[in-house]
């Protein structure tokens, strides 16, 4: 890999959460998020209680809150979403100051905009502690179709070559006194994809007969790492513990919307 | 943009993921055809091609820039089977290493970007491929309209996925409205870009153009002695 210090989606790092087998962390990822989807949107405590769940983990990881939250710029959009929801929903209405608000839009907006952003959180947390190259080799433990792991590990492996790629081709035009501004330097731009295309086919070709000459026979030889009940158990207690914060939520005769 | 956790409930994002698995069962299959035993090595470079094309920035004006989705533009170069992977592991990639686009919607996302938006557009560039078959000019523009075409079809699904299962109830006409209209405008960016990336790349290297495959000929390898050729 070209970068000398590991993955830039990747905060090194030697924290239980570091540790734990991929694989493992996976599932209790999807756990977790499918619980947080699931919550019905009246529980306000079951979401705070996710919220510190997140909290605990953030910081047993030892990855600093700063870079957690930087990673989070793609959900920005959906936070707007979340935001115009009560003012396009339909049903009944309640007027608050000048505006008028649908209520179910304010439930709806806010409650995904609570999803979306434990989410989001969470799934920014499972990267930072996740090599790429651990993350195939959970993909491939948890049987995911072979053809779908090898494409996935030749996508990560050349991710930053090909970046890298596309970085040296916009500092030519650069240096070369482009710069793109309006929709009619679309062309060159185009054009960079066009050889940017032919560039990544070539080194496809180039691979395979690479490969083929060292023996490839159509598997990737995969070393899996166990994991040990200990681990299953520590991975278990995430989404056990908001499974749990759901039940109290819901038993729980405060702290919910109307 | 990918649809994030929270927005469509669980039935309808479990619904996707079965529309998904089905969709990328059937592409593994029909890739090995499209590209033999090189599946794995290719379709993981036009992902990364994809994925790396998404970064570079399409200016729009006024300071705003809008970006390629690349299905229909894969869908064309390297056969929609490859693309509808390439575009599946992407999503992947996008949702577990970037946060962006749920976990949980991650069927939904292959749903509308791997599998509506690579298979209407490519569906469409076939259509209008048809029109005249043997025609080399007719592939960028037939490409143009497939890509002008696919974008509003994925927010249209995404508009009847809402109405199953949204997060709040909105007004099914306004939605559709907005959401295809404004699709539609990033469809036009969508074709100019695939008109563009797709000529040049059938100007350098024809031969490796999935849709124009059968107008280059494949010349058989010939194996000649030293003394047949010195002649």
């Amino acid at each position: 890999m070209g970068a000398a210090h590991g993955h830039s989606l990747h905060y090194h790092g030697h924290s239980v959460l570091h540790r734990t087998p991929v694989h493992a962390k996976i599932v209790g990822l999807l756990a977790f998020v499918s619980v947080v989807v699931l919550t019905p949107g009246a529980y306000v405590l079951a979401f705070a209680a996710y919220a510190i769940i997140i909290a605990v983990l953030v910081a047993v990881s030892e990855v600093p809150v700063r870079y957690v939250l930087r990673r989070l710029w793609p959900v920005v959009p959906f936070v707007g979403v979340a935001l115009l929801l009560p003012v396009v929903a339909t049903g009944e209405r309640v007027d608050v100051g000048p505006v008028s608000l649908a209520v179910e839009g304010l439930r709806g907006g806010l409650t995904l905009l609570l999803k979306v952003l434990l989410a989001a959180t969470s799934a920014v947390l499972f990267a930072a502690t996740t090599e790429p190259r651990e993350l195939v080799r959970g993909l491939d433990q948890l049987r995911l179709p072979q053809p779908l792991v090898q494409i996935l590990a030749f996508m990560l492996r050349y991710l930053e070559v090909v970046a890298d790629e596309v970085r040296r081709m916009s500092i030519a035009l650069t240096s070369r006194g482009f710069r793109a501004r309006s929709p009619r330097h679309w062309p060159v731009l185009a054009r960079t994809l066009g050889a940017l295309f032919i560039r990544s086919y070539e080194r496809g070709e180039r691979v395979h007969l690479a490969m083929v000459s060292r023996g490839y026979t159509g598997r990737m030889p995969m070393r899996h790492t166990p994991a040990a009940v200990r681990d299953w158990a520590r991975v278990a207690a995430v989404p056990a513990a908001a499974a749990l914060a759901l039940v109290t939520a819901a038993l729980l005769p405060v702290g919910r919307l109307p | 943009m990918h649809v994030p956790d929270g927005f469509l409930d669980g039935p309808t994002s479990l619904a996707t993921v079965g529309v998904a698995t089905v969709a990328v069962a059937a592409a593994l299959r029909g890739a090995r055809r499209e590209l033999d035993d090189r599946t794995a090595p290719l379709a993981g470079l036009v992902a990364v091609f994809v994925f790396a094309a998404q970064m570079v920035n399409f200016p729009v004006g006024a300071g705003t820039s809008g970006h390629l989705m690349g299905g229909v533009l894969a869908a064309v170069l390297v056969g929609p089977w490859t693309a509808t992977l390439a575009l599946t592991v992407v999503l992947v990639v996008q949702a577990l290493a970037f946060a962006d686009g749920g976990l949980t919607a991650i069927g939904t996302n292959v749903t509308l970007i791997a599998v509506v938006a690579v298979w209407v557009g490519y569906g469409v560039f076939r259509l209008v491929q048809a029109v005249r078959p043997q025609s080399h000019r007719l592939i960028p523009f037939a490409a143009a309209i497939g890509a002008l075409v696919s974008v509003p079809a994925a927010a249209l699904v995404f508009t009847g996925l809402w109405a199953v299962g949204g997060a709040a109830p909105i007004d099914l006409g306004l939605l559709a409205t907005t959401m295809i209209s404004w699709h539609s405008l990033i469809g036009i960016g969508e074709a100019v870009i695939t008109f563009l990336a797709v000529s040049a790349v059938l100007s350098a290297r024809p031969d490796i153009v999935h849709a124009a495959r059968h107008l280059t000929s494949q010349p058989e390898l010939q194996v000649r002695t030293a003394a047949e050729t010195s002649s």
